[in-house]
């Protein structure tokens, strides 16, 4: 048998936080938006401060997303930024940008860091490279299949982090595509309707997959297009426990933290189930009706890419 | 027309001199490639049969590569291949071989993505330059210092980095930085969208990219609840269904009339700004378009090749000449911006309106000979032309003009009413000396 993995979600308050400790998530991560990206609210280093504490207490782990693409203007305050994280005794910090792991050499810093460079950390030669460079984790694409994931962990010298549950993002760009857009219509808004962040609801529809709504918003970071549908692996959690994979993620983006409240209750039943006796564990069908109870009927719950071949 | 002022050395009457730029081009196949070196490109990219990112271009077999390599060393021009993609468990066996392979026929650097091709790549081929992909979307000096104590003598930077971003990596680190500089352009960040995977099943970031940012949206609000009216019937209908019902209607953020969301972004030139480009030090000037014509090639390299070059021989009385951009629009897809260099592009740089995809000329002919006796050429016929049309001619070595087809003549003397037979050597009169590999367009 294997190790027991963690199960991680994102938490965007303290509020948040206490929530899906108690519904029984082992490690949250949390940060800023100036230097983590898509995260469900924000913390700043004081609270972070907070959050550790309150997460050392339940004998949970907080990690700090510095998942951006960085910009010069963001180089100076990095090392000061990652000293305060490594003060505040966070126990990981993710990380896309090679300037993150510059900082963290340059200040001799023996903070933990997880590689998630989001849809292009693609396989384990790869995952080796930056566990080389000092990544202790990998986080795993959610464009990879079943097969590819659970492959590769025999060849992994690091941890590796897989989304199981939740929406992707989809497409990231620095331009202000909504305010672009609604700019070209010639309308002039004022706040708050020319806010177009998270709490806006917004979506778009392609032309020709009307069932599909992808939700959109606008941030610090640019513009993020979300999938339409939601990642459920939970039938077929038993194949990643087996697999040996470290680290299991709940997306809680874009849901109320009722939703990812009853989401987090159903995995930890799944997995402790599992562990308790892997030779015995059965998927119950009723652990995914509570879970489409609390769904958006307009968001399928799906397979994601595990089960997708992907042509090229 | 204007001069540009330059800013003065500190010392002046003390000539300074500035290195020139590498122009890049990009070469969809062997003919492309000689099209763009004899235009004037300092080198050339290309897509092997693997680990490329345009999984749909007429891609270089390695024998391609090695007469691609011969005849770009005639002009002591460059090969580099694009191995671009974020590889998968699946085609990390035979990366070996492959760039083993690419270093045998000569090719100079890979422009490579994913570090498991850059590290395969320093220890199997040492020989070949590893240029790091705007894949990375690499916007900071320090990424870029990463890079360069990995080994890597260039980095191609993520299109969203500014003037003053650039300026400032090329003070912090000593490396070759490479920018695009014409073309089309990802609106996302490079390597950030998935939406080909989402829409179709194709990856992406291994080539399947079917440009979905460029189709057709509707963007909606989430309604807020509200009371709505719902007749018996649909009672009825949505019996056991009410809970979900609860009279949320989206709001569409757009009239009847107004075009549809897209992401679509216009296309980068950068032609008015090449004192800028080569003074903030940038090494090798890229221009996009992998896919595009001999045409498009031809003429977007012929004209950066002559900004440049005049620029260099004098910076000071350099002069933006009104026909550079007039030649550019002649290939040009899209409308045209500057991406990320001076400002974030806003409402001005995306394709909202119904676009019209096709370039306004065509390739009509191809320079085979040029007698001088006699003032006629032999063309090889690349598209439909006939008597009476106007044609223009141009070339890298000053050839411009525009002319009206007079007679043509086939091989044996026989006159022709038109030029229909693909390849057809063709003998016409000609207004002005031209040179071997001269091209003739027509209007469409």
């Amino acid at each position: 048998m294997g190790k027991k993995p963690e199960l991680l979600v994102p938490a965007g308050s303290l509020a948040e936080l206490e929530s899906y400790f108690e519904a029984g998530a082992d490690a949250a991560l949390i940060g800023e938006e100036k230097y983590g990206m898509r995260l469900p609210g924000s913390f700043t280093i004081t609270e972070i401060a907070d959050a550790v504490k309150l997460a050392h207490e339940r004998k949970a782990k907080i990690y700090v997303s510095m998942t951006n693409l960085i910009s010069n203007e963001l180089l100076e305050e990095l090392p000061l930024y990652l000293q305060q994280l490594e003060q505040a005794g966070v126990d990981g910090v993710q990380f896309g940008d090679p300037a993150v792991l510059q900082a963290v050499r340059s200040q001799n810093l023996t903070l933990k860091l997880h590689w998630n460079a989001e849809m292009t950390s693609t396989n384990y030669a790869t995952a080796n490279f930056w566990g080389s460079r000092g990544a202790s984790r990998v986080v795993l694409a959610r464009e990879l299949n079943m097969d590819e994931i659970t492959e590769m962990q025999p060849h992994l010298k690091l941890e590796s982090e897989v989304q199981i549950h939740g929406m992707t993002n989809i497409y990231h760009s620095k331009r202000r595509l909504v305010d672009s857009y609604i700019t070209h219509q010639g309308k002039v808004l004022q706040q708050p309707e020319r806010e177009f962040g998270k709490s806006r609801g917004l979506y778009l529809i392609e032309a020709e997959r009307p069932e599909e709504k992808f939700p959109i918003y606008e941030d610090g970071n640019g513009t993020h297009i979300m999938s339409s549908d939601d990642i459920c692996i939970l039938e077929d959690l038993h194949l990643l426990m087996a697999a040996g994979l470290d680290s299991f993620k709940i997306e809680t983006l874009l849901k109320d933290v009722s939703y990812n409240t009853v989401v987090i209750r159903v995995y930890r039943r799944a997995i402790d189930s599992y562990f308790n006796d892997p030779g015995e564990y059965e998927f119950d069908e009723s652990w995914q009706d509570e879970i489409r109870e609390v769904q958006d009927p307009d968001r399928e719950l799906s397979f994601g890419f595990f089960y997708k071949e992907q042509v090229y | 027309m204007q001069t540009r002022e330059r800013q003065r050395p500190k010392y002046t009457g003390k000539r300074y001199r500035l290195d020139k730029p590498e122009l890049l081009a990009p070469a969809g196949n062997l003919e492309k490639l000689k099209f763009a070196i004899h235009y004037g490109a300092d080198a050339v990219y290309i897509g092997g049969q693997k680990y490329g990112l345009r999984s749909n271009a007429d891609n270089f077999s390695f024998d391609e590569m090695r007469e691609g390599v011969q005849f770009a060393n005639q002009y002591g021009a460059k090969v580099f291949v694009a191995t671009n993609i974020y590889a998968h468990n699946e085609d990390i066996e035979g990366i070996e071989q492959y760039l083993r392979n690419l270093y045998d026929v000569g090719i100079s650097a890979i422009i490579a993505a994913d570090p498991i091709i850059i590290d395969t790549a320093r220890r199997v081929a040492p020989g070949l330059e590893v240029h790091l992909s705007t894949q990375q979307s690499t916007l900071n000096w320090q990424a870029v210092k990463f890079w360069k104590d990995e080994g890597l003598p260039r980095v191609v930077l993520g299109r969203e980095t500014s003037m003053e971003e650039i300026e400032e990596i090329k003070k912090q680190v000593d490396i070759e930085i490479e920018a695009f500089i014409h073309g089309a352009m990802c609106s996302s960040y490079s390597g950030r969208c998935v939406l080909s995977n989402h829409f179709t099943d194709r990856d992406s970031n291994r080539g399947g990219c079917c440009q979905s940012c460029r189709w057709k949206y509707d963007l909606f609000e989430e309604g807020h609840q509200e009371e709505v009216w719902v007749s018996e019937e649909e009672l009825a209908m949505e019996q056991g269904r009410q809970e979900n019902k609860t009279g949320i209607t989206p709001l569409p953020l757009f009239q009847e009339e107004d075009n549809p969301f897209t992401m679509g972004s216009k296309d980068l030139c950068m032609i008015n700004h090449i004192p800028d480009l080569i003074d903030v030090g940038i090494d090798s000037f890229k221009i996009e378009g992998r896919m595009k014509s001999i045409h498009y090639v031809a003429t977007v390299v012929n004209v950066y090749r002559q900004a440049i070059d005049s620029y260099i021989a004098d910076p000071e009385n350099y002069v933006l000449r009104p026909e550079w951009l007039e030649e550019i629009n002649k290939a040009a897809n899209r409308p045209l911006n500057t991406g990320f260099f001076y400002d974030a592009p806003d409402h001005e740089d995306h394709i909202y309106e119904p676009e019209e995809k096709a370039a306004p000329y065509d390739f009509a002919g191809l320079v085979m000979e040029y007698n001088e006796a006699d003032g006629t050429a032999v063309i090889q016929q690349r598209n439909h032309f006939k008597p009476g049309q106007q044609v223009e001619f141009f070339g890298p070595n000053g050839t411009f003009f525009k002319q009206t087809v007079g007679v043509l003549w086939d091989e044996e003397g026989n006159e022709l009413d038109a030029a229909r037979h693909p390849l057809q050597r063709i003998k016409m009169k000609v207004d002005q000396p031209v040179a071997y590999f001269d091209m003739m367009r027509k209007r469409k």
